[in-house]
């Protein structure tokens, strides 16, 4: 399985998220923001940092770079979608997520593991874990604080898209949602870093279980 | 020509820079201020006006968060 993650201006956990990526048993593939090309990878991560120095908003110009509109196809066609952090937001200006990330309630960045509930396994990027498994990943933004509207905040509950959600909440998100993921369920974003978590020298290798996951989605 | 935009979180959306600013002001003396919004102000030349409200929507504002104004200044 091949498993691409793209890389923009400003990225700052794609080496990260391509070097656990293999950890996880897949194949790592780079793809560059500046290339409408997926190379044919089976599934697609948009990783964590400051895509465009987060001017406007954070996701805001990455949203419409080159490789966004195959993304986008990928996406609608059932592909596996994975966003983290910034990658999360970027789904959002995207349209590819409901909602947005607003800033951290206490205006503070926050930077440490936190836990979390899965709170869904069927999605591509939990198929690994159990619903009610509980998860220490850390988590690193400025702007984590998840909104919507009541109306599509009950909608996601009624549907059961609310993905992760904060044991304590970090930063103010509307039910302390963590991640939450689309209609066909393949699109998932998630504040909280895996990729960060994928080796016991980094403290934990709980961040395998998510993105091992999209390998038993393949299998199945 | 010149337009100006305004963007600025919608109402009854939290607006921690906006609360932080209000916190700050009575520090320095400043009384009776009941509320502060945080927004963003973009100043743009145009050759024409006729897609400005087209660049707010997919662009300068994200409308799920905030509510935008824009005009032509000269």
């Amino acid at each position: 399985m091949r498993v691409g993650v793209v890389v923009f201006p400003g990225s700052n956990c794609d080496r990260d998220a391509l070097w656990a990526v293999e950890r996880a048993g897949a194949e790592p593939v780079e793809l560059w923001h500046a290339e409408a090309d997926l190379k044919g990878v089976d599934a697609v991560i948009l990783p964590g940092g400051f895509s465009y120095g987060d001017y406007l908003r954070p996701g805001a110009i990455a949203r419409f770079a080159a490789v966004m509109g195959p993304v986008e196809r990928f996406a609608r066609e059932g592909g596996p979608v994975l966003g983290i952090c910034n990658g999360f937001q970027v789904l959002c200006e995207a349209h590819l997520l409901p909602g947005a990330l607003l800033q951290n309630r206490r205006l503070r960045f926050v930077c440490r593991r936190v836990r979390v509930r899965v709170e869904r396994s069927d999605t591509p990027w939990t198929a690994a874990c159990r619903p009610g498994h509980e998860l220490t990943l850390p988590v690193a933004h400025n702007e984590g604080n998840y909104f919507a509207d009541p109306a599509t905040l009950s909608r996601l509950e009624e549907e059961g898209r609310i993905v992760l959600r904060y044991l304590e909440n970090p930063n103010g998100s509307a039910n302390g949602i963590a991640g939450v993921c689309s209609e066909g369920r393949n699109v998932v974003g998630l504040m909280p870093h895996p990729e960060r978590a994928s080796d016991p020298v980094l403290g934990s290798e709980e961040g395998l279980k998510i993105l091992g996951s999209v390998l038993v989605g393949a299998r199945v | 020509m010149k337009v100006r935009v305004l963007v600025r979180p919608k109402r009854g959306i939290l607006d921690p820079q906006g609360e932080a600013v209000r916190g700050a002001l009575p520090a320095l003396g400043f009384e009776g201020v009941r509320s502060v919004r945080v927004g963003r102000l973009i100043e743009m030349e145009v050759e024409s006006d006729a897609e400005v409200e087209a660049m707010c929507r997919r662009l300068l504002a994200n409308p799920t968060t905030e509510e935008y104004e824009w005009e032509v200044v000269g």
